[in-house]
Formats: C-alpha cells, structure tokens, sequence
C-alpha cells in the first residue's frame, strides 16, 4: 500500500523513486500503441518484439561502432524495421486473424533464435552492453515521445486514414467494394506500427545497460504481454491501449506487500476477471458509461474490438 | 544417427499429442486456447508429486494426474470460456482470459514451497525436478549401438493409441457426429436439438486430458519437470504443429508433430542446436506463407 500512498502524498517522491516504473510504463505504453494501429486496421499481428528488437540492436550498434547521436540511431533503427516491414508484410499481410498471429509469431523467433542468436556483431546469446544508456535522464524523453505518439495515433485515428482503418476491420469486403485500397491501408498499418514498436525498441535499448536477446524481452512472452495490454484496455480507440499498458506495468508493483507470494496469481484472477466483465476492453465500446453523466453526448461511432 | 532419428520420432510423438489437443480446441471453437501448455505442465508436476511427495504408486499417479487435466479443462471452459460466450465476446478476449489461467497454474506451481499454500500441490518451486529412478519402471535395452529407453519407446505407441481411438470417435461415433456439428455451426446444432455447452465441455475434457498425457509422458522420459516445461518446450512448437497441418485437423496436428520433430532433427544435423529453433520457426513462416492451410487443411475459410 505504500505505493499508492507515496502516489497520493507525494506525487514529485514517487516520480524520482520509481523513474524506472514510470519510464517502463512509458515503453510499453509505446508498444501497445504499436499494437492498437495493426489491431484497429483488422490485423491480429503479433510482430512487435520483432520490431523492438530490430530498433534496438540498431541503435545500440551505431551507437557501439560508429558514436552517431542518440536521435539518428533510434532514427536508423526505425527506418530499418520500416523497411523490413514492408518486407515481411508483403508476404504475410493476406493471412487473417490466428493466421496472421502465428505467421508473425514465426517471424519474431526466426528472428530472434535463428538471427540475432547466431550473428557475432549481436553478441550472439550473451547480449550488447551499452555503456551509453542513461536510464535517469532517458524516462523524461520516453513520457515526451509517448505524448507525441499518442497524439499523432489520436489525429490520424479521427482522419482518412483511421476511418479506412476502422472500415477494413468492421468489414474488409465491404470496405473494398467502397473503393477503399485494402492491401496498402493494411500495409501501412503494419509498417507504422513496426515503426512504433522499432522506436519503443530503440528508446529501451537507451534505459537499459545492456541489451538481453531473452524471450521476455524479444519473444512470445513479449507479444502476447503486448497484446494483452491493447486488448484488456480495449483497442477501440487509443487511450485504450495506454490505460491496458499502465494498468497492467502497475499491477505488479500494487500487489508488492511484505510477504505476499501470490502476485502472479492475482494478477491472473484480475485479468480473467477484467476481460469477463468488460470483453471490449477497459475504455472500449460505451467507453465511460459507467460513470457518465446522463447529460453527456454519447459517443458517435461504436467501436468493437476486432479478432 | 540413428539414435537422434529415434529422438526426432520421441519428439514428434510428444508435440504431436499435445498439438491433436491444442487443434481440437480450434478446430470446435475457433479460438487458441493458452492455457493448453500450462495444462500440459500441471499434468507432469501432479503425477511427480503424487509419486514423490504422497507416495503413491506411479501408475495411480498418472490415472491421477490425467484426472487432474480434465478438470483443469472444465476450469478452462467454465471461468475463461463459457462467460464469454454468454457475452458475445469477440474471440480475442478468450485469448486474453486463457493466458490468465495459464498464469495463475503456473504462478501456483511455482510458488509451491515447504510451508506456503500450496505445498500440498508442489515442493521444488521454481526448480526442475526428475522422477527418482526407482519410482518409474524404465528398463532400457541396448540394441545395435542405439539406446531404447522403455518410457521414450511407449510414448510412440501410446501417442498413435490415443492419436487413433480419437480419430475414430470423431468420426463413427454419436458424440463425434456432435461435436463436429458444432465445429460447423454452433447455432444450427442447437437449432438440431444439441447441447452445445456440453458438447464444448466435453472438447475441454478431451484436449486437456490429452494435454496431460503429453506432459506426463514429457517429465517421464526427459527428466525434465518444473513450472515452465509447457511454455519453454511446447507452447510455441505447439502452435507451429497446427499450422503445419491444417488448423483444426487431428490427422493434420498428428503430421505436423512428426513433421516438427524431422524439420528440427534437420536443421540440428545441418546448423548446430543454437539455429535449431530458428530454423523450426522460419520453417513454420514460410509453411504459412506458401501454403496457410497447412498440409491437411481444407480450403482456408473467408473469416476475420
């Protein structure tokens, strides 16, 4: 409980004293943004760590090799993972649902296992140490990036662009014979989110000291984690995602008591409960009704979550 | 050689039992369920502490422990599943309440440890642990330069047992004609006077049990048993298998589990064990990629 009484108390303590929380918070805040665009355009693609680490090992390799700045290395590493994006989505972007997930869940452990495992210059299993991260100073530049991210999602969600989203995953064969150019929104759905999720990568990459090819880090475990915050927060529109990803970063460390063994259960009893209780998500379709006064203007557009 | 051709086949028979019941899930009710490799896990870890920590002969232990999966399946259906359905929830929030499940029975095994609540569950927390010679009967047999082990060679014939009894139940019997009624169309087998809720039950049951019979065999033969053998060994594999075969098809996942095993055996002989995953992964990428609908799947069906 000292958590969330520091929080409440002394709100300026709690932000110097849990700078690697809030900057956690942040990254996966990023992440399950890059989640929302390829969930929001209909695609259920798990390729985000693969992405991540894309981003990551590029930056900290420029960084390693050639000392370029911080802002061209996590620029590199994005355009990069762009790049292997349209790639890798060209391939597997006419695969739906559970299909489109295993395929990128192939994708992120070839990745990992068969590449990044395997080459030298990776460090191989052992990892990259990046004597350059600055975990203090970094979590400022992450809660700034994440703003920028949230508001570019939120003005291109209410745009052209997010309507053709939403139309391909309420309907794709509608959406087609209303003159919308399914494969190319589809595709840059999935290279913004690789973009999003090589950025959160390379801003990750500069919290830590060193750069762990694990699976929690890279692998299943990290995109199912991924997708659970977008899900449980509901990927009707962007906050959603952010409220999943601080939710469930913050649980953790609310259930930490003296003593108390059983986090993981309960955590595992609130997300079974949360998602039973609310299937469309934390902020999903009806988003507040709860706690809305009847006064306030519905929301226009109801969004259900695709999958 | 020919003794790591006979550990490709022990593999395969291993992801082949546990895939038959991860596709059976699918194949009924169109959603991956995540809490199969956990199931598989709690399935090797009560048989060991049947035998280690009550003393119970190893045979009722395992009767014991398959026992234990299928109601693990009924807790699958009944809290993660079922209240979603009477919802109308979109599919992906099943996934999302199987990953909690499978959470919480691993966080339960883990946190199993002399004196905690869940000791009478399990003692090694997050150790590995292997049956003690002496409780398993495994005579072993040396024959022409090759290693049999009793327990690696049953699980073949176990695997295509249980692999072929299902088969036939799908397919010539009553229940079979049922559940693949509600594979089909859930609302027009209600509509034909079945009880679908039960139908998908039962599906839990079996996949689950099956599940557990794959992990018991697993921590048998391999000596390998603690909280994470279900989402190190099979989880992913596992996934791979039933696309290699087809969504949804049993002779399919049988297939691709052997087919797994062979890929990996492979890509071991060729590249070393360090590019034996990535090998298996990109195998699995380029399966869907080239062909989705696996090797016995119909044709893909126009579904979101």
């Amino acid at each position: 409980m000292d958590f969330i009484t520091q929080l409440l108390t002394d709100p300026i303590g709690f932000y110097n004293s849990h700078t690697l929380l809030i900057a956690n918070i942040g990254i996966n805040s990023i992440l399950a943004a890059s989640m929302f665009v390829v969930l929001y355009s209909g695609q259920l693609s798990l390729a985000a760590p693969g992405f991540m680490a894309i981003g990551a090992y590029t930056s900290v390799l420029m960084e390693l090799y050639w000392r370029t700045p911080l802002a061209l290395d996590i620029a590199a590493g994005t355009a990069l993972a762009s790049v292997v994006a349209l790639l890798v989505g060209l391939s597997v972007l006419r695969l739906r649902g559970v299909f489109l997930a295993i395929a990128t869940i192939g994708f992120i452990e070839a990745l990992r296992l068969g590449v990044i495992l395997n080459l030298p210059i990776t460090g191989e299993g052992l990892g990259l140490q990046n004597p350059k991260a600055d975990p203090l100073g970094g979590v400022n530049m992450v809660l700034v990036a994440l703003v920028l991210v949230v508001f570019l999602l939120w003005r291109l969600t209410k745009g052209r662009l997010g309507h053709a989203w939403s139309a391909i995953r309420q309907d794709e064969l509608a959406a087609m014979s209303q003159g919308i150019d399914v494969a190319r929104y589809k595709m840059l759905a999935f290279i913004l989110s690789a973009a999003l999720a090589a950025f959160a990568g390379g801003l990750e990459a500069h919290l830590n000291f060193f750069v762990d090819p694990g699976d929690a880090q890279y692998g299943v475990t990290r995109a199912v984690q991924v997708l659970t915050f977008a899900v449980l927060g509901g990927s009707g529109n962007i906050f959603g995602p952010v409220v999943g990803a601080l939710f469930l970063t913050t649980l953790p460390e609310i259930l930490r008591f003296q003593g108390f063994n059983y986090r993981d259960i309960v955590s595992g009893v609130i997300l079974i409960a949360v998602i039973i209780f609310r299937p469309q998500g934390i902020v999903g379709r009806g988003g507040l009704a709860i706690i809305r006064p009847r006064w306030w203007p519905r929301a226009q557009v109801s969004a259900p979550s695709p999958g | 050689m020919g003794q790591q051709l006979l550990n490709a086949i022990f593999f395969g028979s291993i992801y082949a039992l546990f895939a038959v019941g991860y596709t059976l899930v699918f194949g009924i009710l169109d959603i991956l369920n995540l809490a199969h490799s956990a199931v598989f896990m709690f399935g090797a870890a009560i048989t060991y502490s049947l035998v280690v920590n009550h003393g119970q002969s190893f045979w009722v232990a395992c009767v014991l422990g398959v026992g234990a999966c299928a109601v693990m399946g009924l807790v699958i259906e009944h809290v993660c599943l079922r209240p979603l359905r009477r919802r109308r929830a979109p599919p992906i929030a099943a996934l999302i309440s199987t990953i909690g499940l499978a959470l919480i029975i691993v966080a339960a095994i883990e946190q199993g440890r002399p004196g905690t609540f869940f000791a009478w569950l399990w003692v090694d927390g997050a150790n590995s642990v292997s049956f003690p010679p002496a409780a398993v009967p495994n005579p072993t047999w040396h024959v022409a330069g090759l290693t049999l082990e009793a327990s690696r060679i049953a699980i073949i014939p176990i695997s295509i047992v249980l692999m072929l009894v299902l088969g036939y139940v799908m397919r010539y019997t009553q229940v079979g004609r049922g559940l693949r009624a509600v594979a089909e169309n859930p609302r027009a087998a209600r509509l034909m006077g079945l009880n679908v809720d039960r139908m998908i039950t039962l599906t839990l049951v079996i996949s689950s049990a099956l599940g557990g019979v794959a992990g018991i065999l697993f921590g048998v033969s391999l000596g390998d048993i603690s909280p994470y053998i279900g989402r190190d060994n099979v989880e992913v594999r596992g996934l791979a298998v039933i696309v290699l075969g087809g969504m949804g098809s049993i002779p399919g996942a049988v297939v691709g589990g052997y087919l797994l095993g062979l890929i990996e055996l492979i890509a071991l002989l060729a590249r070393g064990s360090s590019a034996r995953d990535g090998i298996a992964f990109a195998a699995l990428f380029l399966m869907l990629v080239l062909r989705p609908q696996g090797l016995f799947g119909a044709q893909l069906r126009e579904k979101v």
